[in-house]
C-alpha cells in the first residue's frame, strides 16, 4: 500500500534527477520522455489512490523520522484522505498536460539564449527537470501528514517557482521577478513559521492528527508572552503564509511579475497548483481555523479585497498573460473568501475547477504567443480565431468558465462561493459579499475582453511589425520564424492543442461533480466546520441537483452580472472598438491608478527594498565603521605600524616555520622543566 | 585506554613537519599533505562509529599527568557536543588541501603544513578537558591563522591580521585570569569536569561569565566585537576563509557550552537576556549590513556572523531544541560557509576580483558552477532539505517556545537571509554576461567539482536526514540542561 503512495511523488523526482543531472546523456527526447513517463505513472498511481479512497481506504503513517529533539518527533509521512486524493489527481493531471504541452512550447528554446551561452545548450532538458521537480515538491506538500513536511513542500515549490520565473536568465526583468517572488513569499513564510512554532510550542507535536486532536484545548489557551488568544495567533500566522503562496493582497505583488517565466509554468505553478497551496493548507487546517472567528474574519476580508481589486486591474492590462494572471488573483480571492466563510470544501471545489479552466486559459494564451512569435501584447493581435480555431475554442471555454456561466465548471464553484459568503456570519462577510458580486461583473468583462480583443476584430498583427523600433530587434532574435517567410499566425502543433482539448473537458464538466463533492460528504472527516458556521449546512438544504442549480442560477444576480460584464466587453471591443480609447482618456486618473497597480510596486520598492538598503548602509557606515572600528579598534592604530614590522619580518623568510617549531619546542621544554622535580 | 583522540590531534601536527620536509618539491608536498589529511580524517571515523549516543559523559577519555607540580593533566575526551566538530574539522582539512592544490604556487609545503597544524590544534581544543591544555591549544591555533593571513593574504593583510590579533588579545588575557581564579578556588585543579561541580557565589559567577564572554564572543563573533571577521576573510586566502568560517568560529560557541554554561549556570540565567539581545542584534543588524556589501567575501562573512547569532541564541534559551538546533547550525554552517567561500574562491581564481559588480551572467559560462552556487546559496538562505534549514528551524521553534517575540525577531532571518544571499546570486550568476572577462570564464575543473560535490552531498544529506546528527547529541545536551538548571549558589 505504502509503495503506491511512494510511487506518486518519487516517479516525477526520478525523472527530474535523470533529466537534470544527465541532460547531455539523455538528450532532449530522452529528457521529455522520461519526465513525461514519470508524471504519467504518478498520475495513474494517483488515480488508483483516488479509487482506493473512494472505497473508504484512508492512510495516515510515517515513512521515516526526520528529526527528534526536545520531545518533538518530526517525521516524513503521508496522510491520504479524500482531500489529499483530489489534490493529487488535479496536480498530476495538470502537470502531465503541461509536460506534454512543453514539448511544443519549448521546442525552439535555444533561440531564447545567447549563442555562446553554455546554459542554453541544455535548457530544454533543464526545463523538464524543473517542472518534474516541482511536481514532486507539490505532491509532497499535499500528501504530508505533518507541518514540517508541509513546510518542506511549501518552500520547495517556492524554490522551483524561483528557478522557473528566472528561467530565461538573460532577461533582467525575469531575474528581478524571481527574486521578488522569492522574497515576498518569504515574508509569508515568516508568518507561517511563527504559526508552526506556536503549534509546536503549545500542542507539543507537529503531526496533524495529534494537533487537531488537541484543537479544543488550544482554543482555551492564551499565548503566554503576547496575551493573544492562541488559536487566533496560530491561524493568522498560518494564513500569512497562505497570503504569500496564494498571492493575497498585499502579498500578491509577485504573481503578475512571475509571468516573466515561460507560459507552461504560468499554467502549472502560477495558476493551477502552487498558488493554490495556501488554499489547500487552510482547508487542511480547518479544525484550527474553526476555532477563531477573528482569523476567519481576517481571511474573508483579505480574500474580498483581492477578488475585487485584482479583477479591476485585469481590465486595463494589454499583455495577454497578465490579464490571465490578474484573473488568477481574483479567483484565488474567491477561494480565500470561501475559506473565510467556513466553506472549505467549496474553496477546494473552486480550486479544482479553476485549476482546469485557468490552465486552459494560460496554455491557450501560450499557444497564441507561439503563433505570434513571442508577442504578448493584445494590441498587436486581433482576429486570431480564423487562424487558430482550436486555440480559440478552448480559450473561449476557459473564458466562459472563468466568468462563471452555466453549464461550465466555473459557474458551479463560483456560485457556491458567492452563496457561502452570502450565508457567512463572521464580521466582514457583508463587505465580502459585495466584493464577490462586483467581481462577477468585472470577471465577465475582463474574460470576454480577452477573447474579443485577441481573437476577434481587426487583424492588428498585420501592421504591428512595421511600426515599432523595438519590435525589429525582437524580430531578429527570432529569425528562425522569420525564415518561414510568413507572418500569418497558424494553429499550434498537436502537442500543444491536444493538452488544451484534454484540459477543456474538465473545464466544462468538472463542475457537475458538485453534488457528490460538496453535498455528498465526500470530504468526510478531512474537513471540519463548527456548528456556529452553518453556511455549508444551509447550502446543502438548498441544493437540488446540477440542473436545479443551473435553473435557479439564471434567475439570480450573479448570473446577470456576469452576462452584463460579457455584454459590455462585446460592446466595447466588437461593436464600438473606438470606445476603449475614448474611455481611457475620459477616466485617465482611475486608469492610471489601475495601470500602476494602486502604486503598490512603487511603494514596496521605495519603502522595503530601498529602505532595507538604507538601513543596512547606515548601520554599516555608522555602526561598524565609525563607532566600532573608528573609536574602539583604530584608536590603537599606532600599534599597527609596529605590528607591520613584525609581520614583514615573518614574510621575509621561512621564519614562521621556526615559529611553529618554537611553539612545539617550548611545549616540550616546559613539560620537561616542570616535571624535573 | 584508547588513544584515538591523541592520534586525531598529533597525526596532522607531526604530518605537517613531514610536509615541511618536502621543501620546494611542490608535488610531493601536496600529495603528502593530502595523505596526512586523509589519515587525520580516517582516525576520526572510529570516534563516530564507536561513540555510544546513550552515554552522556565523556568518552574515549585519555588521562595522563603532564605537569604534576601544578596538577596539570593531559586530559582528553569527547561527548555528544564535541564529537561532531572533530569530524567536521578533519573533513574540512581535506577540502582545504584539495582547494589549495593548484592555486597556491608560493611556499606550498608551508601553506599545507600550516593548515595541518591548525587542524590538529583545533581537534585539541574540542577534546581538551584540562583547562591549561585547552588554553594552550586555543591560543596556539591562532598562530597558524595569523600566518596564513599574513603570508598568503591579500594586499591589506597586515591590517587584517593585526585587527584579528588585537581583538583576541584582550579576550585571552581575561580568560587566563578566569582560569587561574578557578584553579585557586577549586583547590588546585585544572580539570574542567571538576570545575563543573564547583560551588561559586553569584558575583564571581558573573565576573567569570563576563571574562569568558569576552574571550568567546570575539571568536564567535558576536556583535559588537565582530568587525575583525569581514577584514580577516577579505584578506585571507580561500583556504584560510574556509577554516576560519567552518571551524574557528565554532570555537567560541563551543567555549560557551564547555565553560560558561556549566561553570556559571546562575550567571548564565541572569545574563541570558543580554546574550539573547546580542544574538538578535547579530541576526538582524548584521543581516541588514550584509545586504549592502559589494564584496562577496564580506557579504558571506557578515552572513556568517548573522548565522552564528542563531547559535548563541539557541544556547541561551535553555531548551533542548535551542541547544541542539544551535549545534546542528554550527555543523551545517561548517558545510555551507565553507562551500560559499570555496565558490567565491573558484571565481576569484579566474577573475581576481571579489566585487559583485565585476560579475554577472556567470551561469552562461559556468553552468555547473552556477548549479552548485545556487544550491549553496539556498542552503545559506535556510531552504528546507538543505542543512541550513535544520538548525535555524530548531532554534526558531525553541525561541518561539521560549518567548514569542524572541522567535519573531529571529524568524526575520527568513526574509533577510534570503534577501542578501539571493540578491548576490542574482547579480553574479543570472542576467546577461556582465563583461568581457566573464565571457572568457571556464567552467569548474574536476578538482573543483570534487570538493563542491562533496559539500553538496553533505548539505543535502544533513537536510534530508538530520536524525543521525542529532542522535549523538541528545544525552549530552540533556545532561547539560539538567546541570544548568541546578543552582550552584
Amino acid at each position: 500500500m505504502k509503495l503506491l503512495y511512494l510511487i506518486v511523488p518519487l516517479a516525477p523526482l526520478f525523472g527530474a534527477i535523470v533529466a537534470g543531472l544527465f541532460s547531455k546523456a539523455v538528450g532532449r527526447a530522452g529528457a521529455h520522455s522520461i519526465t513525461i513517463l514519470g508524471v504519467a505513472i504518478s498520475f495513474l498511481a494517483a488515480l488508483a489512490v483516488l479509487f482506493d479512497v473512494m472505497n473508504g481506504r484512508s492512510f495516515n503513517g510515517d515513512i521515516y523520522t526526520w528529526l527528534e529533539s526536545g520531545g518533538l518527533k518530526l517525521s516524513i509521512g503521508f496522510l491520504i484522505d479524500p482531500l489529499t486524493a483530489v489534490m493529487m489527481v488535479v496536480v498530476t493531471f495538470v502537470s502531465l498536460m503541461v509536460h506534454i504541452y512543453t514539448i511544443g512550447y519549448m521546442a525552439h528554446d535555444e533561440e531564447n539564449w545567447p549563442a555562446d551561452s553554455k546554459a542554453g545548450t541544455n535548457s530544454y532538458q533543464r526545463f523538464f527537470a524543473y517542472i518534474s521537480l516541482f511536481t514532486f515538491s507539490m505532491l509532497m506538500l499535499v500528501m504530508s501528514n505533518n507541518f514540517v513536511q508541509l513546510f518542506f513542500g511549501w518552500e520547495a515549490v517556492g524554490l522551483v517557482s524561483y528557478l522557473l520565473i528566472g528561467f530565461w536568465a538573460t532577461r533582467p526583468t525575469a531575474v528581478y521577478a524571481n527574486l521578488k517572488a522569492f522574497l515576498v513569499n518569504r515574508v509569508g513564510d515568516f508568518g507561517f513559521l511563527l504559526g508552526i512554532g506556536l503549534v509546536a510550542a503549545y500542542a507539543g507535536s507537529l503531526d496533524y492528527a495529534a494537533v487537531f486532536g488537541k484543537a479544543k484545548d488550544l482554543a482555551a489557551i492564551t499565548e503566554a508572552t503576547t496575551g493573544w488568544p492562541l488559536a487566533t495567533a496560530i491561524c493568522i500566522g498560518l494564513f500569512v503564509g497562505a497570503m504569500g503562496k496564494s498571492a493575497q493582497f498585499p502579498l500578491h505583488v509577485w504573481l503578475p511579475d512571475s509571468m516573466e517565466g515561460p507560459t507552461p509554468i504560468s499554467a502549472l505553478i502560477h495558476a493551477a497548483t502552487m498558488v493554490t497551496a495556501g488554499i489547500f493548507m487552510v482547508s487542511r487546517m480547518s479544525p484550527l481555523f474553526e476555532l477563531s472567528d477573528t482569523a476567519l474574519s481576517f481571511v474573508i476580508v483579505v480574500g474580498a479585497i483581492t477578488t475585487l481589486f485584482m479583477a479591476l486591474i485585469a481590465i486595463v492590462q494589454t499583455d495577454i498573460k497578465r490579464v490571465v494572471a490578474y484573473s488568477t488573483l481574483s479567483q484565488l480571492g474567491y477561494m480565500t473568501m470561501a475559506l473565510g466563510a467556513s466553506a472549505y470544501s467549496v474553496a477546494i471545489f473552486h480550486l479544482m475547477t479553476h485549476a482546469f479552466f485557468k490552465a486552459v486559459l494560460f496554455l491557450g494564451a501560450g499557444s497564441v504567443i507561439i503563433a505570434m512569435h513571442h508577442e504578448q501584447d493584445m494590441r498587436k493581435m486581433g482576429g486570431l480565431r480564423k487562424y487558430m480555431p482550436i486555440t480559440y475554442a478552448t480559450v473561449l471555454i476557459g473564458a466562459i468558465a472563468n466568468a462563471g456561466l452555466p453549464p461550465f465548471a466555473g459557474f458551479f464553484s463560483k456560485d457556491s462561493v458567492i452563496e457561502a459568503v452570502h450565508l457567512a456570519n463572521v464580521p466582514g462577510a457583508g463587505f465580502a459579499y459585495f466584493c464577490a458580486l462586483a467581481a462577477v461583473f468585472v470577471g465577465g468583462l475582463y474574460s470576454f475582453r480577452l477573447v474579443f480583443f485577441a481573437f476577434h476584430g481587426k487583424e492588428r498583427f498585420r501592421d504591428a511589425h512595421h511600426d515599432e523600433h523595438g519590435h525589429a530587434t525582437h524580430h531578429d532574435e527570432h529569425g528562425h520564424h522569420g525564415a518561414h517567410g510568413s507572418h500569418e499566425p497558424h494553429e499550434s502543433p498537436k502537442v500543444v492543442t491536444v493538452p488544451l482539448i484534454l484540459l477543456s473537458i474538465p473545464a466544462i464538466a468538472s463542475g457537475w461533480l458538485i453534488g457528490s463533492l460538496l453535498y455528498g460528504n465526500w470530504f468526510g472527516d478531512a474537513i471540519f466546520f463548527a456548528e456556529a458556521h452553518p453556511a455549508m449546512a444551509h447550502m446543502k438544504e438548498a441544493f437540488h441537483g446540477v440542473f436545479g442549480m443551473m435553473a435557479h442560477g439564471v434567475t439570480t444576480l450573479p448570473f446577470w452580472l456576469a452576462i452584463s460584464g460579457a455584454a459590455l466587453a462585446w460592446f466595447l471591443y466588437i461593436k464600438r472598438p473606438d470606445l476603449p480609447a475614448v474611455l481611457r482618456e475620459k477616466f485617465a486618473l482611475p486608469v492610471k491608478i489601475l495601470e500602476n497597480k494602486y502604486g503598490l510596486d512603487d511603494f514596496n520598492q521605495w519603502f522595503f527594498a530601498n529602505g532595507a538598503c538604507g538601513i543596512g548602509r547606515s548601520l554599516w557606515k555608522a555602526g561598524d565603521q565609525a563607532v566600532i572600528d573608528g573609536v574602539a579598534v583604530n584608536g590603537s592604530a599606532k600599534l599597527i605600524g609596529w605590528f607591520a614590522g613584525v609581520v614583514r619580518l615573518i614574510q621575509s623568510g621561512h621564519l614562521y616555520q621556526y615559529a611553529f617549531s618554537m611553539i612545539i619546542g617550548v611545549f616540550v621544554l616546559l613539560t620537561l622543566w616542570m616535571n624535573r622535580v | 585506554m584508547s588513544s584515538l583522540l591523541s592520534l586525531a590531534i598529533w597525526i596532522p601536527i607531526f604530518g605537517a613537519f613531514v610536509v615541511f620536509a618536502c621543501g620546494e618539491q611542490k608535488k610531493l608536498a601536496r600529495w603528502t599533505a593530502l595523505a596526512v589529511a586523509f589519515a587525520g580524517f580516517a582516525i576520526t571515523l572510529p570516534l563516530y562509529i564507536g561513540f555510544d549516543p546513550a552515554q552522556a559523559g565523556m568518552q574515549f577519555v585519555e588521562q595522563r599527568p603532564w605537569i604534576p607540580l601544578l596538577n596539570i593533566e593531559y586530559l582528553l575526551g569527547v561527548d555528544g557536543i564535541s564529537v561532531l566538530f572533530i569530524l567536521l574539522n578533519s573533513f574540512v582539512t581535506i577540502l582545504v588541501v584539495i582547494a589549495g592544490w593548484e592555486v597556491i604556487e608560493d611556499k606550498v609545503a608551508q601553506y599545507m603544513g600550516a593548515f595541518l597544524i591548525m587542524s590538529g590544534l583545533m581537534n585539541g581544543i574540542f577534546c581538551a578537558l584540562d583547562a591549561v591544555l585547552f588554553y594552550v591549544f586555543f591560543e596556539a591555533s591562532l598562530i597558524p591563522m595569523y600566518i596564513i593571513i599574513g603570508v598568503w593574504g591579500g594586499p591589506n593583510r597586515v591590517y587584517a591580521a593585526f585587527k584579528f590579533f588585537l581583538y583576541t588579545l584582550l579576550g585571552s588575557l581575561l580568560m587566563l585570569i578566569a582560569l587561574i581564579w578557578l584553579y585557586l578556588s577549586s583547590g588546585g585543579s585544572f580539570n574542567l569536569l571538576e570545575w563543573h561541580q564547583l560551588r561559586i557565589d553569584m558575583t564571581p559567577q558573573i565576573l567569570l561569565f563576563l571574562a569568558f564572554l569576552v574571550a568567546f564572543a570575539v571568536k564567535v563573533p558576536m556583535w559588537p566585537v565582530h568587525t575583525w571577521l569581514p577584514d580577516a576573510h577579505v584578506e585571507a586566502p580561500t583556504g584560510g576563509s574556509v577554516v576560519l568560517a567552518a571551524i574557528m568560529l565554532k570555537l567560541g560557541a563551543y567555549g560557551f557550552l564547555r565553560f560558561s554554561l556549566p561553570i556559571a549556570p546562575d550567571a548564565s540565567h541572569t545574563l541570558a537576556p543580554l546574550m539573547i539581545t546580542l544574538s538578535l542584534i547579530a541576526v538582524i543588524y548584521i543581516g541588514f549590513v550584509a545586504l549592502v556589501q559589494a564584496d562577496m567575501k564580506k557579504l558571506i562573512a557578515y552572513s556568517s556572523i548573522s548565522h552564528m547569532g542563531f547559535v548563541t541564541l539557541g544556547f541561551f534559551i535553555f531548551n533542548q531544541l535551542g541547544i541542539e538546533g544551535a549545534l546542528v547550525q554550527m555543523v551545517s554552517h561548517g558545510f555551507v560557509s565553507a562551500a560559499m567561500f570555496l565558490c567565491v574562491g573558484v571565481m576569484y581564481d579566474r577573475l581576481h576580483s571579489r566585487q559583485i559588480a565585476d560579475y554577472g551572467g556567470v551561469m552562461h559560462r559556468m553552468p555547473k558552477f552556477a548549479g552548485f552556487f545556487v544550491l549553496f546559496a539556498m542552503a545559506n538562505a535556510g531552504l528546507p532539505a538543505t542543512s541550513g534549514f535544520v538548525g535555524e528551524f530548531m532554534v526558531a521553534l525553541g525561541a518561539i517556545k521560549f518567548n514569542f517575540w524572541v522567535g519573531f525577531a529571529a524568524a526575520t532571518t527568513l526574509v533577510l537571509g534570503a534577501a542578501y544571499t539571493l540578491w548576490m546570486v542574482k547579480r553574479v550568476v543570472y542576467g546577461p554576461v556582465g563583461n568581457s572577462h566573464v565571457a572568457e570564464l571556464a567552467d569548474i575543473s574536476h578538482r573543483e567539482f570534487l570538493f563542491l560535490a562533496l559539500l553538496a552531498l553533505c548539505v543535502l544529506a544533513m537536510g534530508v536526514y538530520p536524525f543521525p546528527f542529532t542522535e549523538v547529541m541528545h544525552a549530552s545536551v540533556d545532561n547539560l540542561l539538567k546541570h544548568v538548571a541546578v543552582s550552584k549558589l
